[in-house]
């Protein structure tokens, strides 16, 4: 832009000055550009936010996030299911066979390293967001009839995933143990989930 | 005449005007009339119209359908199922609409097919190449939002699984995924978005196609032979000729998409997507649509999550880099009897893939996916770049004219070749 200014017929001054002039009013002209560009990024970057924004859960979904459950009509060997954030919960009463299965494992038999008492508030309790962590399906296994897996707690029939008796990964392609959402006892017979 | 107007050659005074002010006419006489065309296409030319006349069905069939639906989670299964029982001749717009789905992709795979053996990606067809595979990925991404529509079984753990894909993504991947649902899990606020954007992106689809069909109209196109018209004998005005050769074909089209639509309506679907979505039981068997088949067999092949999904994306994105990949400077697999049989496993590979995607992922299934992957991924990475070094092709002809008018060079003036009087 500058070295077409200076090259201008019919310019009035001098060559020398002109082209001293176009080069100062070059550098001036790259500082405007860049700060203009700066502007448009920052300024398309503002604009763009409320759009990618509005799709993130909305008050209203975020407002809907505990859920108390009433523990007391659980038997030990039982299980149910409940749903919190939309997701599916299990709740299960753990059989003492299976609390010593899970605290029998040695943590280098694991994918996702986890004591069975860093995953229960009460050993008797599991507590989990029975969503597989593979691609999200939910694990068979809370109702007696159904698969258990190899380890004798829950079987993905998507694609394969057996976790234990304190619900971590142990065969299948889920990296992860069943997350354990955040809980807590509110009273000996019931827990407020979230 | 003013300066500025184009000087239009219709005679029709209407057409003028408009045409001088606008030249639509003369684009279209330029682009579908007199458009020269190599003259010896083959029947696997006519895919590209069936697909153009494909998107055009399921734009019209869809935008009719959304009058009905109801993109709510407690209504949307009802209101298709009222699509089906009580609008007027909503069950053959839905059943033409669901199975034109169906039908898109089996003429845009063989369309694909057609590029991929008659070397079309080479080039300097790369940019149109490229931009078909930006269509083929809009409509996967259009065809996975359809099927949640109906909230259906299927439909919810088809999005489920497809949307916890992203969640492979390190650091950020949960993020992504809530940001996607719009919640904890798949759920109302998920559908609202997928029925907005399954409502926009057949737009989108539009412009690349128009992008695509832009590219096509300066280079020109390819042919079985793979090499360049030479000159008019080697070309034909895409009107009449090409006009009706895809008119025949669209013909035997619209006979095997009737025959699916009133025989065979739910051949192609899932028993399952009658069951309304509950997202406390998973089905037994969760599969995708057959046309997801071989990807989601790669995705199931590998025992990682994140390389499972990284390889599954990568079969798709891996055509980008096709024309590069090819170094043969021969197009058709008519003239390379090495890269020809290479093709054709690849394409067994590719519905060993598809069987299997069907399939448990258990036992052979597994061994038979992984090595269709390997095959798939051999073809593209290792084959078709050492056969550009190694392979002997077979003698290219001299021109297109040539082996069909028998005796001779080029002609100086084929009837055939000179453009129609009316066209």
């Amino acid at each position: 832009m500058a070295e077409t200014l200076a090259t201008q017929p019919g310019a009035p001054h001098g060559a020398e000055a002109h082209r001293a002039a176009a080069a100062a009013g070059g550098k001036r002209r790259d500082f405007l550009k860049l700060v203009t560009a700066g502007f448009a990024v920052v300024g398309t970057g503002a604009i763009a936010w409320p759009f990618i924004h509005s799709m993130n859960p909305s008050r209203d979904v975020l407002a809907l996030s505990t859920t108390e459950v009433d523990l007391s009509p659980i038997q030990v060997g039982q299980a149910v299911t409940v749903v919190w954030r939309g997701k599916p919960v299990f709740v299960r009463r753990r059989t003492e066979q299976e609390i010593a299965a899970a605290r029998a494992v040695s943590l280098s038999e694991l994918r996702d390293p986890q004591t069975d008492e860093q995953r229960v508030i009460r050993p008797e309790w599991l507590v989990m967001i029975g969503v597989c962590t593979h691609l999200g399906c939910v694990p068979l296994g809370q109702k007696p009839t159904d698969p258990k897996g190899e380890y004798g707690g829950w079987f993905c029939p998507c694609h394969g995933s057996h976790y234990d008796t304190s619900g971590r990964i142990r065969r299948g392609p889920a990296p992860s143990n069943l997350a354990v959402p955040p809980y807590a006892f509110t009273s000996d017979t019931q827990i407020r989930i979230g | 005449m003013a300066s500025g107007l184009h000087q239009s050659e219709f005679t029709n005074p209407v057409v003028r005007w408009i045409d001088a002010r606008l030249p639509v006419f003369t684009m279209m006489q330029k682009e579908y009339g007199t458009f020269p065309t190599p003259r010896n296409f083959n029947y696997l030319w006519n895919f590209g119209a069936l697909a153009m006349v494909t998107l055009l069905i399921m734009i019209a069939t869809g935008v009719f359908l959304a009058m009905h639906y109801t993109p709510h989670v407690n209504h949307a299964f009802d209101s298709v199922e009222r699509i089906m029982r009580d609008v007027n001749y909503g069950w053959l717009l839905r059943y033409v609409h669901a199975n034109g789905a169906s039908m898109f992709f089996i003429v845009v795979y063989v369309h694909i097919w057609r590029g991929l053996y008659y070397g079309s990606y080479k080039a300097p067809r790369e940019l149109l190449w490229m931009l078909g595979v930006v269509i083929f990925l809009l409509m996967m991404a259009t065809a996975f939002m359809g099927y949640v529509l109906p909230w259906g079984q299927m439909s919810f753990w088809g999005a489920t699984v497809i949307t916890n894909l992203f969640s492979a993504i390190p650091l950020v991947g949960d993020s992504i995924v809530t940001w996607l649902w719009g919640g904890f899990s798949v759920d109302n606020p998920t559908l609202n978005r997928f029925f907005s954007l399954h409502y926009l992106l057949p737009f989108v689809i539009v412009g690349v196609v128009f992008l695509h069909i832009a590219a096509l109209h300066v280079t020109g196109s390819n042919n079985p032979l793979g090499i360049d018209p030479k000159g008019p004998q080697d070309t034909v005005p895409f009107h009449p000729y090409y006009t009706a050769k895809d008119s025949v074909g669209l013909v035997a089209y619209f006979l095997v998409f009737a025959v699916l639509v009133f025989f065979f309506p739910n051949l192609l679907g899932h028993p399952d997507n009658y069951i309304p979505a509950d997202p406390l039981v998973t089905p037994a068997h969760i599969v995708p649509e057959w046309y997801f088949l071989p990807y989601y067999a790669i995705l199931r092949a590998v025992p990682d999550k994140l390389g499972g999904v990284v390889l599954m994306f990568g079969s798709i994105l891996i055509l980008f880099f096709l024309p590069w990949l090819d170094t043969s400077p021969v197009r058709s697999m008519r003239f390379r009897p090495i890269a020809r049989i290479a093709l054709f496993l690849w394409t067994v590979s590719f519905f060993v893939l598809l069987y299997c995607g069907a399939k448990p992922p258990e036992g052979i299934y597994v061994w038979l996916s992984r090595f269709g992957t390997a095959y798939y991924f051999a073809y593209f990475l290792v084959i078709l770049p050492l056969l550009g070094r190694f392979e002997r092709t077979l003698p290219l002809p001299e021109s297109i004219s040539r082996p069909v008018l028998r005796g001779g060079g080029p002609l100086p003036a084929g009837a055939a070749a000179k453009p129609m009087e009316k066209a």
